[in-house]
């Protein structure tokens, strides 16, 4: 019975926390010319709109493989440094994990402003590999948290077993443990990504104007609600529902580790 | 292995960390002082508008956590107390939010609180009201669109702590003849203690430096030190004042950092 | 298979821990195509020596010598030792055929030479047609057998076993110590394997080493080990025992502390200082007399075992075989043994 009332303000919760996700799907398939509710026909003019208007789809695409190289650049950089906080034994480690968990902390705001008078002065706004290194940074504390955990849960034996075998420390690395680590590689990768194509603030102030898609849909939105925001955000919605069943199907989750 | 060894993986990540996140943001933070005296600070804490700044922004961090603490400890309950079929359905339901685009969310919120938006006009339509609520570009809007941001981040921890609860002591409770709520009150409530925390400092900390939702649902009339960070950086260029504004915030970040170590660090001491 | 096992030399190793001791000058030789058990509690440092002999630790001081070689500081990769663990450490993510290659694969064997020498391996293991299948798909027992397959697939010069049967049942368990001593046997391989299962250690055995606290106490063969045990820890150790101590009186007779004589077949000079053994199943009738009542007598299938409370003072296990007179708690009962069956040390 209380069980019963449990579920039901739980329910009522759940409602609030997808509504935002449901809303904008009837939105972006409304037939109105201006945002109406409820949307007084069906009609995929929105996404039309999107996949016509180079400006979007231009977006997108930058969106795409700024997210890609993150990825790629946080794994290739946060993978040994992961091995390092894990495994290593030297003086400053503490520091180290906590300088590496450090953009999780400080306030974006402060590091969006601080790297644009850097990167200005570095004739770097605008470059979309400036903003890859700035997303890196960012996507660094995920892919270490998700890669200790990983680490942690791993059988050394089959290390010693490898050596023992005759395999030298670099085999053993690339045929036994990075094989056997794929499931939090592979999460790991995936944050990255998603963190980076989500990211707003960074962008906003190092992008210029070749725009992320975040940007270009903050910069619509404040001038005008079009419904091709709606559209937009369906598009992303779905992206990040493919992203997670990825996860779930050949990643290994945070769950273990609530912060 | 031999001791001090392993370091060497982690060289190229922290060459990263110093030059694209230590420099930028010292240097931002150096920028306050330039002029070589504390007159940044002076106009950051001590004229009325600025303080209100900081005010407001402490005061929304507040309720925000509040709120997010009510909602989410019964979802984090339920989702730690049921069965796994059902957990990770709630999982999928708490998780797809928190990974869906910060600015998708807020926009949704933008339709649904707006004047002519889903929400008013289902008012209007069944005759609740006549006026559309005024809930977009207040405090109420940008409370509602943070708590939504952020209560993911309060259902994690506590759906840990409750998790870990050792349900032995549950069964002894209700063995001697414990209702439900005083099993609640007395039993999960203290124990969890630790999670309540935990989230609650992590959403504190991360409202304080919010900017996205403030800056579209606030609608400019509701000031997050965040918020007037960029307009300093952006539209004022006023970059020392800008770098003192971020200073304070970091210290203040910081500081409830810190003290949250602290007070647990002290707990774990019998 | 042709083996090319070579002999294991250990001199004067020394590993310390801190301030622990793990191991205190151990020197051990080993025959090429002996199988030696190394037998002791835990924490006596077995499984140091052997991670010394394997390259997993560094010795302090001392050296370890496969066929003369010093190969003391040489990396675990190079030192061509099979080992088997006791959590199987198979490669989880590899089919059973990828493990046992995966040695060969590091010795850069051309192809069609895997998997002829996979083959062979797995026949002698006898899980041929296995290779395709994924480790967690075996039993226990299977997955040890692909672990010794691949230990030995490489032709190493030495094989060592870790405790690999500890985490079986008693009668795969069994099976298992009669499996690796047949194929050890067939292989002539130099085996060291590491228990601290005494019976275990009787079964496999050419010679066992009882290790206790960073030292051998005594390397001898089984039947000397537990006829002739050089000590009290290897006594007890090794067996049931009843151990006493007593003074020689005379020539051929010893009176122990409690106060008792006991007749002995052992040339130990009058004066001296000496330990008795006598093992439970020993008794009988004999020139030694003990009369007593019985503790506790438990039926245990094919014997029966009984503690005695001599009326001189002496407790003692008795071992009887069953089928015949069956005594009860309570019971007097009267027990004998020969001088000859009494150990003397």
């Amino acid at each position: 019975m209380s069980r019963g009332l449990l579920i039901a303000v739980c329910t009522a919760i759940y409602i609030f926390l997808m509504l935002p996700l449901v809303v904008v799907f009837p939105i972006s398939l409304s037939s109105a010319p201006y945002m109406q509710f409820p949307p007084p026909g069906f009609s995929t003019q929105w996404y039309d709109r999107y996949l016509e208007d180079p400006q979007w789809i231009d977006a997108t695409l930058r969106s795409l493989y700024v997210g890609a190289a993150t990825a790629v650049l946080a794994l290739a950089l946060g993978v040994p440094l992961a091995f390092a906080l894990a495994r290593g034994r030297f003086v400053g480690r503490g520091l180290v994990d906590r300088l590496a968990l450090a953009p999780l902390i400080v306030p974006t705001i402060i590091l969006s402003v601080g790297l644009y008078g850097l990167f200005a002065k570095l004739k770097l706004i605008g470059e979309w590999y400036g903003l890859v290194v700035a997303h890196t940074v960012l996507a660094l504390p995920f892919v270490v948290l998700v890669m200790v955990a990983g680490l942690r849960d791993f059988d050394r034996a089959l290390e010693q077993a490898a050596e023992g075998l005759g395999a030298s420390r670099w085999r053993t690395l690339l045929r036994v443990t990075l094989p056997l680590l794929r499931p939090s590689l592979v999460s790991a990768g995936l944050l990255a990504f998603i963190s980076s194509f989500d990211e707003l603030v960074v962008a906003l102030f190092l992008a210029g104007p070749n725009m992320t898609l975040p940007k270009k849909m903050f910069d619509n939105i404040l001038m005008e609600i079009d419904p091709t925001i709606a559209a937009v955000s369906v598009i992303q919605i779905l992206l990040v529902s493919i992203v997670l069943v990825l996860i779930g199907r050949f990643g290994r989750g945070l769950q273990g580790s609530a912060r | 292995m031999s001791s001090r060894s392993g370091w060497l993986p982690a060289t190229p990540a922290l060459v990263l960390l110093f030059a694209f996140f230590l420099l930028p943001v010292v240097r931002m933070l150096g920028f306050s002082l330039e002029s070589g005296t504390l007159d940044w600070y002076a106009k950051a804490l001590g004229e009325q508008l600025y303080l209100r700044v900081f005010w407001n922004t402490f005061e929304i961090a507040v309720f925000v956590t509040a709120v997010c603490l009510l909602l989410g400890y019964p979802l984090g309950f339920l989702i730690a107390t049921t069965t796994p079929g059902w957990a990770t359905l709630g999982f999928i339901f708490v998780l797809l939010p928190l990974w869906t685009s910060v600015l998708v969310r807020t926009y949704a919120w933008m339709v649904l609180l707006g004047r002519n938006g889903v929400f008013n006009r289902w008012l209007i339509d069944i005759g609740l009201i006549s006026d559309p609520l005024p809930l977009l570009h207040n405090f109420t809007g940008v409370l509602i669109g943070m708590v939504h941001v952020l209560l993911p981040y309060m259902v994690l921890p506590i759906y840990g702590a409750v998790r870990r609860l050792d349900p032995a002591l549950v069964a002894a409770a209700e063995g001697l003849g414990a209702s439900s709520w005083r099993i609640f009150w007395r039993i999960y409530l203290p124990l969890t203690l630790p999670g309540i925390f935990a989230g609650s400092v992590i959403v504190f900390v991360l409202s304080l430096g919010f900017f996205i939702t403030p800056a579209l649902l606030g609608g400019g009339k509701v000031m997050m030190v965040a918020v007037l960070i960029e307009q300093e950086v952006r539209q004022t260029l006023n970059w020392p004042f800008a770098s003192a504004l971020s200073a304070v915030l970091l210290v203040l970040t910081l500081g409830v950092y810190a003290l949250a170590q602290s007070s647990t660090r002290q707990e774990a001491r019998p | 298979m042709a083996s090319r096992s070579a002999d294991l030399n250990v001199e004067g190793v020394v590993k310390r821990f801190g301030e622990v001791v793990a191991l205190d000058g151990v020197s051990l030789d080993i025959a090429s195509g002996e199988l030696l058990t190394i037998l002791g509690p835990s924490g006596s440092g077995k499984t140091t020596l052997l991670k010394v002999v394997a390259g997993f630790e560094t010795p302090d001081a001392g050296s370890v010598r496969v066929d003369g070689l010093d190969i003391t500081a040489m990396p675990p990769a190079r030192r061509d030792i099979g080992m088997v663990f006791q959590n199987y450490a198979l490669f989880p993510h590899l089919t059973v055929a990828r493990n046992v290659a995966f040695p060969l694969e590091m010795r850069n064997v051309a192809k069609p030479e895997i998997e002829r020498r996979v083959g062979e391996a797995l026949g002698l293991v006898e899980l041929e047609g296995y290779g395709q299948r994924l480790p967690r798909q075996l039993s226990g027992g299977q997955q040890q057998r692909v672990a010794l397959a691949r230990a030995i697939v490489f032709n190493p010069r030495l094989l060592l076993l870790d405790e690999p049967f500890g985490a079986l049942d008693r009668k795969l368990r069994e099976t298992m110590q009669l499996e690796v001593r047949r194929l050890q046997r067939r292989l002539g391989l130099t085996t060291v394997f590491i228990t601290h299962d005494q019976e275990e250690a009787l079964v496999l055995s050419d010679r066992i080493a009882v290790m206790n606290k960073g030292s051998i106490e005594q390397v001898a063969s089984t039947t000397e080990i537990y006829e002739r045990p050089a000590n009290d820890f290897v006594a007890d150790f090794v067996g049931e025992s009843n151990i006493f101590h007593g003074t020689v009186t005379e020539v051929g007779s010893v009176t122990l502390d409690a106060g008792r004589r006991l007749l002995i077949a052992h040339p130990a000079r009058v004066g001296s200082r000496v330990g008795v053994l006598m093992r439970p199943e020993r008794f009988g009738r004999g020139a030694n007399s003990f009369t007593g009542e019985v503790k506790e007598a438990v039926y245990l299938g094919s014997s029966l075992k009984l503690r005695l409370a001599c009326d001189d003072g002496l407790e003692l296990i008795v071992r009887q075989p069953a089928g015949g007179p069956m005594p009860a708690t309570g019971n007097r009962v009267t027990v004998g043994i020969e001088p000859e069956s009494i150990h003397v040390f």
